[in-house]
């Protein structure tokens, strides 16, 4: 972020809670504002803290990176209500794609494929049976209120389905504070692949391609590259005409993505749209040598696009591996800590994105991510084995990480011959 | 002898589920700690009845800490 900043002779401030006091992110900025204590709705939730800090350093916009307040629409407005630069898309577009029944409505009326299920949260459990036989078991019942895998429940068959509704229900309820479900059907092994796209003021909306991100625990990714390895062009054709179609039809502007399932047959349904930079953008960024980061905030500045489809190449591969503070050998348990030896792999091909350093504190009170590590190679095998050797190099130390489990992904022959799919970890593939 | 109920990772205590006094059965949730946006409870080993809760809500527990008693 700071080094796109700098690039285009823009001036930064970071901001902190005091759990961060010392995180290279506060270093790297020419400014910085604590924000609060540790936790983080008194610090990085805190609208009214971040736009203080704001107004106190005397910035012109805000970027809200991909964690925390990036999808919260009610920030967006109010950083346009206090004058200042969001650099993303409107509050509108937020709020819309994150009411996950209104999303799926908007996306079906704009042509994009969509799970067969109810059409928004149903009223009872006898509703969801009724669209559960309808669309055939196994169903997935998921909150309308929310998003990322939580209060989601997969229902084998009928019987099963008034306990789950239950809990589902109870769940949703305590995540997003609306006990409302909704009910789709479940895709057996399915990959997950997504098509970043972006939008300018001028009504412009362009895709960079897929990625595939099918390496997840708890529904949440571990590696993801582009191309997505064996997906047919015909496949890969229809989505990107899909997910801009998406885009346009809610007038959306700066980055976006629209994630789908993909099933065996090559057959697509729509996810959900996360309206923000994404964790795994790095990898785009690598096999179209754009600089989305730069794009967002020339976008957010009021300066088109200047993209045509046609000259946004997809060269090479390219894969990140997400380094988490995390036990992979105790099915993925947090492990907060402090970082007592570090050493970053280097090379042609190899790229860090790194939040930490020797001496970093890894507080309980955040998302456990330490470090990205992206490779780049002429093909897929290439940057697999870019991949597995900075992997090798690759030593934290003072935390147990996730470094383990990728090595054994990159060296796995199911994931190196391009057969993924998202229950690959729940499986135990990768526990040899 | 009472039999200590240790916490398996670093992490906030989020909510005290069980109090003194309260008969348990074999994993159930005593307390629930939150590390890094999870919610991860800490089970009983065993059944039993809760001789006391050493932890408060909000209070940071340490990898290995005593968190409860169990009779």
């Amino acid at each position: 972020m700071f080094r796109a900043c700098r690039q285009l002779g823009i001036r930064t401030v970071a901001v902190y809670s005091e759990a961060d006091a010392d995180a290279p992110h506060v270093k790297d900025a020419d400014h910085a504002v604590l924000l609060g204590p540790p936790p983080a709705r008194d610090s990085y939730l805190s609208i009214e803290r971040v736009l203080d800090a704001a107004r106190r350093a005397g910035a012109d916009a805000i970027h809200p990176g991909y964690g925390f307040l990036s999808e919260n629409w009610r920030f967006a407005q109010a950083c346009g209500d206090a004058g200042l630069v969001f650099v993303g898309p409107s509050p509108d577009a937020i709020r819309r794609m994150g009411e996950k029944t209104e999303a799926r409505r908007l996306m079906a009326a704009a042509g994009v494929p969509v799970l067969p299920g109810s059409t928004g949260a149903v009223q009872d459990l006898a509703e969801a049976a009724r669209v559960a036989a309808d669309v055939g078991f196994p169903v997935m019942l998921k909150a309308a209120g929310g998003g990322g895998g939580l209060g989601m429940a997969r229902v084998k068959a009928a019987a099963e389905l008034p306990a789950a509704f239950a809990m589902a229900a109870r769940r949703a309820q305590a995540a997003f504070g609306s006990d409302a479900l909704y009910v789709e059907r479940y895709v057996e092994r399915p990959r997950h692949v997504e098509v970043q796209v972006f939008g300018d003021d001028t009504g412009a909306v362009v895709h960079l391609h897929e990625r595939d991100c099918s390496i997840q625990r708890r529904h949440q990714k571990l590696v993801e590259e582009s191309p997505a390895p064996r997906l047919p062009a015909a496949t890969k054709a229809a989505l990107v005409d899909a997910a801009v179609r998406g885009a346009r039809a809610i007038g959306y502007v700066n980055a976006g993505t629209l994630e789908f399932l993909v099933d065996a047959r090559g057959d697509f349904f729509f996810l959900e749209m996360n309206t923000r930079l994404q964790v795994e953008h790095p990898v785009t960024e690598e096999v179209t040598g754009l600089d989305l980061v730069v794009a967002q905030l020339q976008v957010a500045a009021g300066t088109p696009l200047g993209w045509r489809q046609e000259s946004i190449e997809q060269r090479g591969a390219a894969l990140e591996c997400r380094v988490y503070a995390e036990d992979p050998a105790r099915n993925f348990l947090p492990s907060p800590g402090t970082i007592t030896r570090l050493a970053l792999p280097e090379g042609t091909g190899v790229r860090v994105e790194a939040g930490v350093g020797e001496g970093t504190v890894v507080p309980v009170h955040y998302d456990p991510l330490l470090l990205k590590l992206v490779t780049a190679g002429a093909t897929r095998a290439e940057a697999i084995d870019r991949m597995a050797g900075a992997l090798e190099a690759c030593v934290v130390e003072g935390v147990r990480t996730t470094i383990p489990f990728l090595r054994k992904v990159m060296a796995h022959a199911e994931f190196r011959s391009g057969a993924v799919h998202t229950e690959l970890v729940e499986q135990g593939a990768f526990n040899g | 002898m009472a039999e200590e109920i240790k916490a398996h990772i670093t992490g906030v205590v989020f909510q005290v589920t069980a109090k003194a006094g309260d008969r348990v059965a074999a994993g159930d949730p005593i307390i629930v700690l939150e590390s890094m946006k999870m919610e991860i409870p800490v089970e009983a080993p065993r059944a039993g009845a809760v001789k006391e809760i050493k932890v408060a809500e909000g209070q940071t527990v340490q990898e290995g800490e005593t968190v409860a008693l169990l009779d």
